[in-house]
């Protein structure tokens, strides 16, 4: 059902674990409807995204579009990753099955939750 | 890929190769059409009759009480629309339970949109319909049919037909009971368990797919579901799949013969399975009857990791089972069965069931488990949900 870079990316997911230094946590999705995503991302004085980590409740889509998805934000501006859409991660995972792209959605929130709760941790600092 | 661990016999069985033997002749040889008058036809008219006493005494039931099917699904579907259908003025609530399988879940929903009242059961935690459940559900005199399945396809459970019936009949209803995962694991006598109909599919003990039966017990009108010639005494039309009976016929022998050996084999490694998994797996839970439940069927709840990850890294390692969590079934919710026994959500989600077959062994049994604690640890270093 999952093509060849699917499986990839949920038999050997890049960037596992808990970052407990992290700068922004994003946690998205429930258990109640089986998936939930947790992103850490540790971002430099130059608003680079120098680290990412991830923890994924879920199916194989939902932990390979987590994998993917720190994969297409490590390295790039807060900027540019909060722009991450889910469609990207999708055609980057060469397509998933229809009823599997929530997932997709799901990835593309956890980057932008742990955005959202870096720039926060940031105003706070600023204050 | 690694060799192949085929722990899924709930969903379907290898036909037995006795029963492939017996079933080949009838596709180029003895093709005849039992209809026709001529010796060919005539030739396949004893192997029909045959295969219907196979199932008549499997099921202690007289031949002419048995009729073939395409399978359970249209057995239940036959069930239902046919006594719901027959006569409006009987009464037009229909009773079943909410662990239903769809063949009848869905019938329910048919039933609903044309304007009858369906009640859907609950279940206890273990699964179990109990009788007094049914008792209060029963209307004076305003219930046609009860239909409730002899043992639950997700976890197991095996519910408490005869009193069931009892209820039932007591009430003035009839009662049918999909027996789809029973035949071959339990012992059915339908005169001592006094049921009206029962439906049954060869393809869950070793028979092939496509073919079914149902005891329709004398007496019981049904109206037909599906018109045409006059085959199985004009109550079921249709040319007869006949090496798909000659097999279901030869498969039911089979399974009735080895009952108890299989049985008690099947439990073997069922209790050492379950045993296993509990202990070797921390935040492991029995879904289903510790006891009254199907020999074959294991049913864990694993926490904090999700079915269908677990199924696919086990399929990698060739082991096939299956989940009832949201994402195998399609759904956003998951199975409707965990639902009712009383499952968080998120604990039904990380189901995982194990259907064992005559042909698995203790060494398989060991070699899934040992995978499969490798494979919770690697899932659950992964989760949020987590913490060790």
């Amino acid at each position: 059902m999952y093509n060849e870079k699917v499986m990839d990316h949920f038999m050997n997911p890049r960037n596992v674990g808990e970052m407990p230094d992290a700068d922004g946590i994003g946690e998205v999705g429930n258990a109640k409807c089986g998936d939930i995503m947790k992103m850490f991302i540790k971002v430099d004085e130059n608003e680079m995204i120098s680290d990412v980590t991830f923890q994924t409740y879920g199916c194989g889509a939902a932990i390979a579009t987590s994998s993917m998805a720190t994969e297409l934000i490590k390295g790039r501006s807060i900027e540019e990753a909060s722009k991450l859409t889910n469609d990207a991660v999708v055609e980057a995972l060469d397509g998933l099955p229809a009823v599997k792209v929530h997932c997709s959605v799901l990835a593309q929130e956890a980057v932008e939750a742990a955005i959202a709760d870096y720039r926060q941790k940031k105003a706070q600092k600023a204050e | 890929m690694a060799k192949t661990i085929y722990m899924d016999h709930a969903a379907t069985t290898p036909v037995a190769e006795a029963v492939a033997q017996k079933m080949l002749p009838y596709f180029t040889q003895s093709f005849g059409n039992p209809s026709s008058i001529h010796h060919v036809g005539r030739a396949n008219r004893a192997a029909l009759d045959n295969a219907r006493a196979q199932v008549a005494k499997a099921l202690g039931a007289a031949n002419d009480e048995i009729f073939f099917t395409s399978g359970g699904s249209e057995g239940d579907n036959w069930a239902i629309k046919g006594v719901m259908l027959r006569d409006v003025n009987r009464g037009k609530k229909f009773i079943t339970t909410n662990i239903e399988h769809h063949a009848v879940l869905h019938t329910g929903a048919w039933l609903e949109k044309h304007g009858y009242e369906v009640i859907y059961l609950p279940v206890n935690e273990y699964g179990v319909v109990t009788p007094d459940v049914l008792e209060a559900a029963m209307g004076e005199g305003d219930t046609a049919l009860v239909s409730i399945m002899f043992a639950n396809n997700e976890i197991g459970t095996i519910e408490p037909i005869k009193e069931l019936a009892e209820v039932a009949h007591r009430h003035g209803a009839l009662f049918h009971t999909d027996a789809v995962q029973a035949i071959g694991a339990v012992a059915i006598d339908v005169k001592a368990l006094n049921v009206d109909m029962l439906s049954l599919s060869a393809h869950k003990f070793y028979g092939p797919k496509g073919v079914g039966a149902m005891y329709v017990r004398k007496g019981v009108y049904l109206e037909n579901l599906i018109e045409g010639g006059a085959q199985e005494r004009g109550k079921r039309a249709g040319t007869e799949n006949i090496p798909g009976i000659v097999g279901l016929g030869a498969a039911i022998e089979l399974a009735t013969e080895n009952l108890e050996k299989n049985a008690a084999y099947l439990t073997s490694l069922r209790d050492d399975m379950i045993a296993q998994l509990l202990e070797k797996i921390p935040h492991t839970r029995l879904n289903g009857h510790p006891t009254d439940r199907l020999p074959a069927n294991v049913n864990v709840s694993i926490e904090y990791i999700e079915g269908e990850s677990m199924l696919i890294l086990l399929d990698q390692n060739g082991i096939c089972a299956s989940s009832g969590s949201a994402c195998t079934s399609g759904s956003l919710d998951p199975s409707h069965v965990l639902l009712a026994i009383g499952l968080p959500h998120e604990v039904a989600h990380g189901s995982l069931r194990f259907s064992l077959g005559i042909h698995n062994t203790k060494e398989e049994v060991d070699q899934v488990v040992e995978l499969l604690v490798k494979i919770v640890e690697r899932l659950r270093a992964m989760s949020p949900l987590y913490h060790a």
